[in-house]
């Protein structure tokens, strides 16, 4: 039966939720509307920005671009998940101290989309390929020069640490 | 909330998908990377949405007697990182990574991506370039459409309101076989403002069966023939002189622009044409 409303049971961070909620509900505000994780930015709302971006079942996805009941079954990790984990926490303190972010609205996003990168990076990737890896996140801060070098400090670094 | 309220429903299988999509106002719901956006924006506003992606057996990527054929849910991302497209689509392998961004590629897909009809987007005109066939599945049976006659108009296709795209089928290279793939888009993953999709058989230094798709210069993909035939008699100038193509302007650029473009893009296509594959 099609319905306008469905009870979903995902994983997020970790944490089993249940929730019965409207299925025009994006993912992103499901997480931050119903269970309070506001490190998802909304920004465009139409995919072009990246500051929603979250993990599903281990891929980085736009949070404006899925439904929240799509995500019925999956394992959901927000920038709070990632960030209590320890997971990013070596890139949390290179943006840090590099001056890698102003305002701070696109940094949870770049932070998903560069453990993305890193993570997959089978060699230190070169400037070119983490700009190319974060095109689809926007900083209107413009501050994309310290951005790269915080990414490019700590693939250098996690690099010299697998030796 | 910035979606108006609609139904959803989970399709288990083909035939229910099909059978939903009598209802009034029905839509698919594949990747959803353009659709959602739509829904977010308000600039559509369907009834009901049926979600295929839990739909078996839709994804598989195969190597089948010559030919190669995808599934319509396989992602992007899955045909990026797939060895059967990296050896017998290079074609595909080398315009994947110009979809979206790396976030858009692991949900969207192949099939929405076709069946959408984007006229800047890169898939159809690659269709078109490999002369590939689409799969549509409606009540009445499947049915292959070729690609050329498959893009009718902006955002428009040959599927019928009920037929549902199924996948696609392209031949598989040979060792003949020579691909191009370039495109300008003033941010890395945005809709291209030109791009062009081409394919070749060369023999020694020369070229023949040459297929030169441009996407972004019309309401559909379009073949640049007369340049096709230039770059097969072994001129690049010729074929830029040749270049028949007639953009109009739109929100990236004006109609001049294109043009300019277009033949920027013949001239470096041209180069991955005649490289020598080792």
């Amino acid at each position: 039966m099609s319905s306008r409303a469905l009870d979903i049971n995902i994983s997020v961070n970790g944490e089993r939720v249940e929730a019965r909620i409207d299925a025009r509900k994006t993912l992103v505000d499901f997480l931050r509307d119903d269970l309070a994780l506001t490190g998802s930015h909304v920004g465009c709302e139409h995919g072009v920005c990246g500051a929603c971006t979250v993990r599903v079942n281990g891929e980085i996805v736009r949070g404006c671009l899925m439904l929240a009941v799509q995500c019925d079954g999956a394992k959901v990790e927000t920038i709070e998940g990632l960030s209590d984990s320890g997971e990013v926490a070596d890139l949390q303190a290179a943006f840090e101290q590099r001056n890698a972010l102003q305002c701070g609205f696109c940094t949870p996003g770049m932070l998903a989309a560069a453990q993305d990168l890193l993570k997959r990076a089978k060699t230190v990737p070169s400037r070119d390929e983490i700009r190319e890896h974060l095109s689809g996140n926007y900083c209107r801060c413009t501050g994309y020069h310290a951005i790269v070098d915080a990414i490019e400090a700590v693939a250098k670094q996690r690099a010299g640490g697998k030796k | 909330m910035k979606p108006a309220p609609f139904a959803y429903q989970r399709a288990r299988s083909l035939d229910e998908a099909i059978a939903l999509l009598a209802e009034k106002d029905a839509k698919l719901l594949a990747g959803g990377q353009s659709l959602i956006a739509t829904l977010n924006m308000r600039l559509s506003s369907p009834a009901l949405l049926i979600d295929i992606n839990g739909i078996g057996g839709l994804d598989a990527i195969a190597l089948k007697k010559g030919s190669v054929e995808i599934g319509a849910l396989a992602r992007h991302t899955q045909v990026e990182r797939s060895d059967i497209i990296a050896s017998h689509v290079p074609l595909f392998a080398r315009a994947m990574p110009h979809i979206g961004h790396p976030a858009i590629r692991n949900r969207g897909t192949l099939g929405g991506s076709v069946a959408f009809a984007d006229p800047a987007a890169e898939l159809p005109a690659c269709l078109l370039a490999l002369d590939g066939e689409i799969e549509a599945t409606g009540p009445k049976g499947t049915r292959s459409v070729k690609a050329q006659d498959f893009f009718k108009g902006l955002f428009e296709t040959a599927l019928a309101p009920q037929e549902v795209l199924t996948g696609v089928r392209v031949p598989a290279a040979t060792r003949d076989t020579r691909t191009g793939f370039a495109e300008l888009a003033r941010r890395h993953g945005d809709y291209a403002m030109v791009g062009l999709a081409a394919t070749a058989r060369a023999n020694g230094k020369e070229l023949s069966d040459v297929r030169l798709a441009y996407f972004g210069v019309s309401d559909i993909p379009v073949r640049a023939k007369k340049a096709e035939a230039a770059l097969a008699e072994g001129s690049i100038d010729a074929a830029f002189e040749a270049l028949d193509l007639d953009p109009h302007d739109d929100v990236q650029a004006t109609a001049k622009a294109k043009k300019h473009l277009a033949g920027v893009l013949l001239r470096r296509v041209a180069m991955q044409l005649t490289e020598v594959r080792l």
